[in-house]
């Protein structure tokens, strides 16, 4: 089948405009009427919460962890994009779409990119409104900094917590709603299951991950932001809890998924010093704009870095790009740390790494500077290696950080299925095959501050609110299918831990369909996944019951999906044979060993719908379609 | 090096606890405390045992859900650090160690090491916020803000909600977590405008949901692993006087 991506035609600059003109609204009195289910308190969650609270929707919002505020957005280190051209140094909202555009290897769509870019000033507005402490100069004039795939300063920041503050923006905000009573919180409540009555979405299955309670919560129309799926590599830069379930289960109940293949693996990470290794600590992007990549160019030297001297340094990157150099799109500075690494150039344990050196920096701009830019980073790598980046350069490698890929949506930020409304990482609308530093933040507040408010409304004129009850089979038959799965879990009683399969899987991942896939390695993976999977059905031991606080259930559970999951990338990134962004096939480079792309046979977005666990699933195309920019070979030379 | 570990083990909340001793073996300086807790569980599952429970999520120090009193310290007392981010390296062989939850009279215990702290969020819901709809707000620059201004409230704002204070203060007192956001918002021209009725609103929230009162011992300003300084405990009171007179 071929998807319809429902963009407005006519000119782009007015395309959000035009739409929001022509699109439906509910009348104010009504909306108390239907109720909205949120599930996701990050920047998409929470800022979609807030906002159809305070336009006077009936919300009810969930998350898995005690609080709101601590959804993994808290962890955003970097900062913010908008096109507020406050520095005067040539950006514009079309520079801004057209860097995103370009920086995901001509994968995505033109009119979502295009109103991302056109939104993106007004998130800076309402964040300082709610009182982000963003960075301001001297003046009293906002501040900003470069990041990757740009030539111009347009990333707004907090110190290097910009997203714990945006985050705290939006928690406020949700706060607020709940006193005044439009939001309903729950807390410590894991979705597991998607009810669907006649075709469209109404209502979720949770369980209270305090008392154990298995139930569903029925509403008008379903809105998921439940964040990336890179944990399926085990070892990544995302939160312990992180999961795809509820967009797998969103998946099976019908929602296509699309582009999972595409993954981002960030290349300024802390190295892995061993096998108890639960997680990998990402180093900002923006310690890119002061810190320069090297390598030593002879292989297997292990002097100490001070002792290499400059001339016997490979700065590849500026090397490779001169004209980007250090911020180069983190698609290609990972592949190139990877090079090195395998070129027997890696330096610290097991040689998986690089330098990331800021004595030229502090030498051109003093350690107090430094300090003030980039103080908690620094301070967090010592903690982690017991190393003093001031004094001696810090080691990186790269680590799967972010999901392009997520649940197929319209530009209505709705799915294939009526009713279910997909935001933030969750869904694969803006970023194509790459994403560029900063626009995640901006992406997750857009959808959630600027977009679902407009497009929701949309769908429920259509629909008559509060139409499904609770009694309805559809809603029993989730509850029964939930209750039979956990009873399996638990029932299985064998001999390995649910973390033993998840390391497991990781390894499969990380090694067949990591940062270069090759038709070999990814038959392999879809060999083998299967074979693990079956493996935990039979072996899996999960201890304690289900009615209590039980933390293996939560996370067998996650597993469990992260096992059938794991399959579909592979199949993707198999089918997908070019090399797009995050993407990389050795058989598709170009002589200096860039990604190449094969615009002829793979521009468009690959939606598959679920066939049952184990079958092949069906593949839905969305051709791209590029009007207002050429598609071109991405350089960064 | 190899350790004892004496845990807080409860079934429930309404359930008798105790200490419980557990060897960690082969412990490595490289890993994180969490990541040593991880091992301890990976036996105890095999063993056919109950894990131990305790919360966590990002294990970057950031999110505030990691919450654990190591030696009688909570994060266990290295400076500026939260469990999560404590390394191994900062014990030695043979030590014995003290793990138990967050105690305080507005954090009811649910199990093992994690408790309850949604009393923090009814804080905040009080009145941590400005009260601005989505859309039509001024453009950011539109007022400017002094640097050291929004570097006053950066450093008030950097605090992760955790609940460490409360759990290190003798009364169980949340005074530090809401002078922070008091102290954040009053700093900002976006915030002025209500700084009166929300000191005061979340001071009351405060009484009500169970925490005790500020006698200045700043074992809070210790615990914190993000630094928040006392003096914003100062601030909050000036708040709390000036809106007596208006
Ligand atoms: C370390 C790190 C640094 C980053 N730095 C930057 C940066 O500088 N700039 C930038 O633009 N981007 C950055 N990113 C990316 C960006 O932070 C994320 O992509 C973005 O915040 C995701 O927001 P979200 O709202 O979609 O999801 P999240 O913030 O991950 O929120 C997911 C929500 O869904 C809930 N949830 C998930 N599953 C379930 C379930 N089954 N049931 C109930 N609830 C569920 C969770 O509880 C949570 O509330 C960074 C990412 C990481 C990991
Ligand atoms: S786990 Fe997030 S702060 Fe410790």
């Amino acid at each position: 089948m071929i998807l319809d991506g429902k963009c407005p035609k006519g000119p782009i600059e007015q395309s959000w405009d035009k739409h929001r003109f022509d699109m439906k609204l509910v009348n104010p009195s009504n909306k108390r009427k239907y109720k909205i289910l949120v599930v996701g308190t990050g920047l998409a969650g929470g800022a979609a919460a807030a906002t159809l609270g305070e336009l006077g929707y009936n919300v009810e919002a969930f998350c898995y962890q005690d609080s709101a505020r601590r959804a993994h957005s808290i962890a955003a280190q970097g900062g913010i994009n908008a096109a507020k051209a406050y520095p005067n140094d040539g950006d514009s909202i079309f520079r801004l779409f057209y860097d995103t555009i370009k920086g995901g290897d001509f994968r995505a769509r033109e009119a979502d990119v295009w109103r991302l870019a056109q939104v993106s000033n007004n998130i800076i507005d309402q964040c300082v409104a709610q009182g982000v402490p963003f960075a301001r100069d001297y003046a009293g004039y906002l501040d900003n900094r470069s990041f990757g795939g740009a030539q111009v300063s347009r990333t707004f920041f907090a110190r290097g917590q910009t997203g714990q503050q945006l985050l705290l923006g939006a928690y406020s905000a949700i706060s607020r709603q709940i006193k005044a009573g439009t939001v309903k919180l729950f807390a410590r409540t894991e979705m597991l299951d998607l009810v669907v009555v006649d075709g469209e979405a109404k209502g979720i299955t949770v369980r209270d991950l305090v008392t154990g309670e298995i139930r569903t919560h029925v509403g008008d129309a379903v809105v998921l932001c439940t964040g990336g799926y890179v944990n399926v590599f085990y070892l990544s830069t995302n939160a312990m809890g992180c999961s795809v379930t509820a967009n797998w289960r969103a998946h099976k109940k019908g929602a296509y998924f699309a582009n999972p293949c595409y993954t981002q693996i960030h290349p300024t990470c802390i190295p892995q010093t061993g096998e108890h290794q639960s997680k990998l600590t990402l180093m900002s992007e923006s310690l890119r704009n002061d810190g320069r990549c090297w390598a030593p160019k002879k292989q297997g030297d292990n002097r100490p870095p001070n002792e290499i001297p400059e001339e016997e340094r490979d700065y590849y990157l500026e090397r490779k790009y001169p004209s980007f150099g250090n911020l180069a799109p983190r698609d290609i500075a990972s592949r190139a740390a990877k090079e090195q690494c395998d070129d027997n150039r890696g330096v610290g344990p097991g040689g998986r790494g690089v330098y990331l050196d800021f004595a030229a920096s502090i030498k051109r701009l003093g350690e107090d500077t430094i300090r003030e830019r980039y103080g908690n980073l620094f301070e967090m790598y010592e903690k982690i290696t017991d190393e003093n980046g001031y004094k001696v350069p810090m080691r990186i490698y790269p680590a799967p950080h972010y999901a392009m890929g997520g649940l197929w949506v319209d530009y209505n930020c709705e799915s294939n299925v009526p009713g279910l409304f997909v935001l933030g990482e969750a869904n694969f609308s803006v970023h194509g095959a790459n994403r560029l530093g900063a626009s995640a933040l901006m992406q997750g507040l857009a959808d959630g501050y600027f977009v679902i408010p407009y497009t929701i409304a949309n769908y429920l004129v259509k629909t008559a609110p509060g139409k499904v009850k609770a009694d309805n089979p559809e809603c029993k038959k989730s509850l029964e299918n939930v209750n039979t799965e956990m009873k399996k879990l638990l029932s299985i009683n064998g001999k390995k831990t649910v973390s033993e399969f998840h390391r497991a899987l990781g390894k499969i991942m990380w090694n067949n369909v990591g940062m270069a896939r090759s038709e070999q390695s990814l038959k392999e993976a879809i060999k083998q996944i299967p074979v693990l999977r079956e493996e935990f059905w039979q072996n899996v031991k999960v201890t304690g019951s289900g009615p209590e606080l039980n933390q293996q259930l939560e996370n067998a559970w996650r597993v469990a999906d992260f096992l059938e999951f794991g399959e579909l990338l592979a199949k993707d990134a198999l089918h997908r044979d070019e090399s797009c962004g995050g993407h990389f096939r050795v058989e598709h480079q170009m002589p200096d060993g860039e990604a190449k792309r094969d615009d002829e046979n793979f521009c468009y977005a690959a939606a598959w719908e679920f066939k049952g666990v184990g079958k092949e699933p069906e593949l839905h195309k969305e051709p791209l379609v590029f009007e207002n920019v050429h598609l071109a070979v991405r350089s960064y030379k | 090096m190899n350790l004892t570990l004496h845990v807080w083990r409860q079934a429930g909340p309404n359930q008798p606890g105790k200490l419980e001793v557990y060897e960690a073996k082969h412990v490595s300086p490289d890993q994180s405390f969490l990541e040593m807790l991880d091992e301890v569980n990976e036996e105890l599952i095999k063993g056919g045992k109950d894990p131990i429970s305790f919360d966590h999520d990002c294990r970057e120090g950031i999110c505030g859900m990691c919450s654990q009193v190591i030696n009688g310290v909570p994060h266990g007392g290295q400076d500026r650090t939260t469990v999560c981010q404590l390394h191994m390296r900062t014990f030695k062989d043979g030590d014995s160690i003290f793990i138990e939850p967050w105690r305080a009279r507005a954090f009811p215990l649910l199990r093992d090491l994690v408790v309850d702290r949604t009393a923090l969020d009814r804080i905040i819901e009080s009145g941590g916020y400005t009260s601005c709809h989505t859309g039509g707000v001024a453009d950011g620059n539109a007022i400017l803000i002094p640097k050291p201004d929004a570097e006053y409230a950066m450093d008030a704002a950097e605090c992760i909600g955790c609940g460490a204070c409360v759990a290190g203060c003798p009364n169980g007192s949340a005074m530090l977590f809401t002078s922070a956001k008091v102290a954040q918002l009053a700093a900002l021209p976006q915030g002025k405008a209500e700084a009166a009725q929300r000191v005061c609103a979340m001071t009351e929230s405060m009484k009500e949901n169970g925490f005790g009162n500020c006698t200045n011992h700043y074992e809070c300003q210790a615990a914190c692993p993000k630094g928040i300084n006392v003096k914003f405990i100062a601030k909050l009171n000036r708040e709390f006087q000036k809106s007596l007179f208006e």
